[in-house]
């Protein structure tokens, strides 16, 4: 975003700038600010490759104290738990981003035809669960009982998959940037509205759907909240929600141990505990660490979209 | 939602209707069952509603309990305090929310180094990817009792452990800091795409007849941002009886002698939900989605008086 500025910047620039000192005092401050925002990651990864006595005997710190990557010995060799809750984070991840953009950019695409007889009425689906909402507690009665999703993987995909908010920047996509000349011409040579969406329209949309795709994406590998809600049976939860678990009852890494020939005292006695706890909070932040600087555009353009809409 | 577009096409119905009809249902179906059920749902505060069995059978066998509920719910202290929390923490959260991004914003945009203050802008940005989980493991490393880095520190300059997760009197400012520091990222990025949106040629004017940096914050980025800023800040109170659940309820790790600074509507809803207490859940979600949805309309009716562009209908 800085450098769009600099493409314009001209002569004067040179003559309109802050003073040496305040540009010194700005840097400072910015990298007070950005240290204090990637802190997280330094304390992650900290004590995730700390060793486990230098925890229990001197508590956390910024650096490790004694080097070790136990955590990550146990995670691969008696870790199933984990890795189990890592499957489920990107299954649920994967088909939910899959389910989401199909599902927004269809209501979008329908939603852009301006000759549609029921727009108006579609319009106001969409629109109405912008401003008033059922609640927490009809919802999750809905979805636990009656659509019966409780401890099934749907309870963690379904209820995310769709916002408003996506519907209408894809909508105001559709209409701004694809001809109509497009549309209509398929149209003439006998195209059905299901094949134009799919084999025309939908290749052609693919910044807006990559937009869409990473909010979903990114929203779906950091929920929490729909586990904590419908997921009781422990084989379904995800990273978050086995951290989520973890925080209050390290133990639980120890669930299967009996399936791989140890007891479950003697494996609760011997594992790494603190350690390996932030080893799946690494699990966690590290795709979305390494992802994310390179998706910021997208970001970025979803994000300041809203001014713009249609 | 604009004028209808010149009609082209006959009123009558059409195959591409029929088509277009399908390919809308999926959607459709997904708004019924998600969105729309449970607003009708809504009708439990008014029950004394005991699940068991069946959700709909339940729904329309359980007695009337008329305005018992919402008795209950406004006769309990714990309603006015959450209500208390609700505004009062969104109340800061706004004005800080829109305070320190602008300022940064304007201070990024300034820096000699436009490289330099990209990286910072990435790594201010991190927060906003990190889920509430991870972000409550990390602040327990800090604040844990024993093993915690704060009551290290405290420990090193010779004073005593403080029980962090005990005392509600820190809890405020955390809180507000946690929030700050989560949306600092986003802020930046919307009030940053305004600043580099403005015509340059305004300031090229200005320098021309010598205004300082400080005049032309003040008399052009600040005017021409301020659009924007009304228009967040709207948007903001209009969802001023919702909060972020997940900084309420796991940053303070649900500890429940921190209930009078970190309950919510939200948090309190999901606790009593959970405690099967539904009666009094089901009031507190009521009067959520009702005020949420009177704030939301009104701040959308102001925002169609100052750009109807923005408005979103």
């Amino acid at each position: 975003m800085a450098a769009a500025k600099s493409e314009t910047s001209s002569g004067l620039d040179r003559y309109n700038r802050i003073s040496t000192g305040m540009n010194l005092l700005f840097h400072l401050i910015f990298i007070l600010l950005a240290l204090v925002c990637i802190v997280p990651i330094v304390v992650i990864l900290s004590i995730s490759f700390s060793s486990e006595d230098s925890i229990r005997e001197t508590g956390y710190h910024l650096l490790p104290t004694m080097f070790s990557v136990e955590a990550y010995g146990f995670i691969l060799k008696q870790g199933t738990v984990i890795l189990r809750a890592f499957g489920v984070s990107v299954l649920v991840t994967v088909l939910g981003t899959v389910i989401g953009v199909l599902l927004t950019a269809s209501m979008g695409y329908v939603l852009a035809q301006p000759n549609y007889k029921l727009k108006n009425f579609l319009t106001w689906v969409v629109f109405i669960p912008m401003v008033f909402n059922g609640g927490l507690v009809s919802s999750y009665y809905i979805n636990a009982n009656l659509l019966g999703l409780k401890d099934t993987v749907w309870a963690l995909i379904l209820p995310l998959a769709v916002s408003s908010f996506n519907v209408i920047i894809c909508k105001t996509f559709f209409r701004t940037t694809i001809p109509d000349g497009i549309v209509e011409s398929a149209e003439i040579d006998g195209a059905s509205q299901l094949r134009i969406f799919f084999s025309i329209i939908m290749p052609i949309s693919l910044p807006v759907l990559a937009t869409i795709g990473l909010f979903l994406c990114f929203g779906y590998w950091n929920d929490w909240f729909q586990s904590m809600l419908y997921i009781n049976d422990q084989d379904l939860y995800s990273l978050q929600a086995l951290l989520n678990n973890l925080m209050s009852n390290v133990d639980a890494l120890a669930r299967n141990a009996s399936t791989m020939g140890i007891s479950y005292a003697s494996l609760v006695a011997t594992m790494p505990k603190e350690t390996a706890r932030m080893a799946v909070a690494i699990l966690i932040v590290v795709p979305v660490a390494f992802a994310y600087p390179f998706f910021q555009r997208y970001f970025i353009a979803g994000l300041t979209v809203g001014s713009i809409k249609g | 939602m604009k004028k209808e577009e010149p009609k082209r096409r006959s009123a009558r119905w059409h195959k591409q209707d029929t088509e277009l009809t399908l390919l809308a249902l999926p959607t459709t179906v997904w708004y019924i069952l998600f969105c729309f059920l449970p607003m009708f749902g809504i009708i439990i505060a008014f029950k004394n509603f005991k699940i068991s069995g069946g959700f709909l059978s339940n729904v329309f066998n359980s007695p009337w309990a008329g305005w018992k509920n919402f008795e209950f719910l406004f006769k309990s202290n714990d309603a006015w305090v959450t209500i208390r929390n609700t505004l009062g923490y969104n109340l800061v959260f706004i004005l800080l929310g829109i305070l320190i991004p602008v300022t940064l914003a304007l201070m990024i945009g300034r820096l000699h180094n436009r490289r330099a203050g990209k990286v910072y802008q990435t790594m201010m940005f991190l927060p906003y990817f990190l889920s509430w989980v991870v972000v409550s493991a990390v602040i327990w490393a800090f604040l844990s009792f024993d093993k915690g880095i704060a009551n290290q520190m405290l420990n090193q300059m010779g004073a005593e452990s403080v029980n962090w997760y005990m005392e509600p009197k820190y809890w405020p400012y955390f809180l507000i800091f946690m929030n700050v520091w989560k949306g600092i990222g986003y802020g930046m990025v919307v009030y940053l795409a305004t600043i580099t949106g403005i015509d340059s040629t305004y300031y090229e004017a200005a320098v021309i007849d010598g205004a300082s940096i400080w005049q032309q914050t003040k008399y052009i980025t600040l005017p021409m941002m301020k659009l924007v800023i009304v228009m967040m800040f709207i948007l903001a109170v209009g969802r001023i009886f919702y909060t972020d659940f997940g900084l309420f309820y796991q940053v303070p790790r649900d500890s429940n002698s921190l209930f009078n600074v970190t309950t919510t509507l939200d948090v309190l809803v999901y606790k009593q939900l959970k405690t099967a207490t539904v009666g009094m859940a089901s009031a507190a979600a009521f009067v959520q989605s009702v005020m949420g949805c009177i704030t939301i309309l009104f701040a959308n009716w102001i925002v169609r008086r100052i750009d109807p562009e923005s408005a979103m209908m």
